[in-house]
């Protein structure tokens, strides 16, 4: 077997099983958090639930898919660099533009109590 | 990552051989686990897209359900903690295969191929339900949101595990050839990224919107 190659890639019991814990550790907190009801602010809540998502998503890309400057050349990790980069400007752009083009629309009639009236008479 | 370092000598080209792949030249086995991975960049930003989607119209109920009615935290731990095993297990039998033991690798496909099929079962009871409290994608904005969502990555890792039976037939047909382990490579590629997927599902369509 070439070390290069097949090993760097497939990884070893100790890295799987370094990851699977921490993968572990982080999927139970925010459940707990939620499941717990434990009493915090709101955007404090929110944000711990995000943040521990983004440290997760981290920790698969090392330990499980092997992301690393070393492998193809350092090709997958700019690859991966780039898509991070589109997901930024996709994400943050819609959730921008949607907001400034709700905050500048003219005011409506509640959409919600049209269609309970709707109902009501149909 | 210069030019130069494509050239330079194979350091181990019997070995590379030996482990059944093409020599292309170089140190470069085969294209395809870095061509696949690209692919699933590009999947990745499919799904940012939805996400994207929910994010927008995840607040707009059209005066019916909202996630504090629908969703349930303990179903999507459950959920959550099927598709984390198999993708260790995936990890484990994908070491089995690097030592060579056929029977230790159509084990744990096997068991990764139950779990993954828990998954979808536990999806589909999910879905089937709320269309049938009238919560399905037609009752607001968003619930096509989350069926759109959602659904594209239950439909992933149906095709995931179509490809795993499809693998575990081809192992048993032919054993760990060189064609097989870039097979096997590339899966636990997809199968390692739908997981990544769901940590997205579950912490920005599910518990966040239960607080």
């Amino acid at each position: 077997m070439s070390d290069h190659t097949q090993h760097a890639s497939h990884g070893t019991m100790g890295r799987l099983m370094i990851g699977f814990a921490l993968a572990a550790i982080l999927t139970i907190i925010p459940f707990a958090l939620v499941m717990g009801e434990v009493e915090m602010e709101r955007t404090t809540l929110i944000g711990i639930i995000m943040g521990l998502g983004a440290v997760q998503i981290i920790v698969h890309l090392v330990y499980f898919l092997h992301v690393s400057g070393d492998s193809e050349e350092g090709w997958t990790l700019g690859s991966t660099l780039l898509a991070i980069i589109i997901l930024f400007i996709v994400l943050a752009g819609s959730l921008w533009v949607m907001h400034n083009m709700n905050v500048n629309m003219m005011p409506m009639p509640d959409m919600d109590q049209m269609l309970n009236l709707q109902s009501q008479q149909g | 990552m210069s030019p130069l370092d494509v050239t330079q000598p194979a350091p181990a080209t019997g070995a590379g051989a030996a482990a059944g792949h093409d020599a292309h030249g170089g140190h470069h086995a085969s294209p395809t686990p870095i061509g696949f991975w690209i692919y699933l960049m590009s999947d990745c930003i499919i799904f940012g897209a939805l996400f994207a989607t929910y994010a927008v119209l995840g607040y707009n109920y059209a005066g019916g359900p909202g996630p504090k009615d629908l969703f349930e935290p303990g179903f999507v731990a459950v959920e959550t903690a099927l598709l984390l095993f198999s993708s260790i297990t995936f990890g484990l039998g994908m070491l089995q295969a690097d030592k060579g033991r056929l029977n230790g690798t159509l084990m744990w496909l096997v068991v990764t191929g139950l779990l993954g099929a828990g998954f979808i079962a536990m999806e589909i009871y999910e879905f089937r339900h709320l269309i049938h409290i009238g919560a399905g994608p037609d009752r607001s904005a968003f619930l096509s949101a989350f069926f759109v969502l959602v659904g594209t990555h239950g439909l992933h890792v149906t095709g995931g595990l179509i490809w795993l039976i499809t693998l575990v037939i081809q192992l048993r047909m032919h054993g760990l050839i060189g064609a097989n382990m870039r097979r096997l490579g590339t899966l636990s590629m997809f199968w390692h990224f739908l997981d990544l997927v769901w940590i997205g599902v579950f912490s920005f369509v599910y518990l966040v919107r239960l607080i």
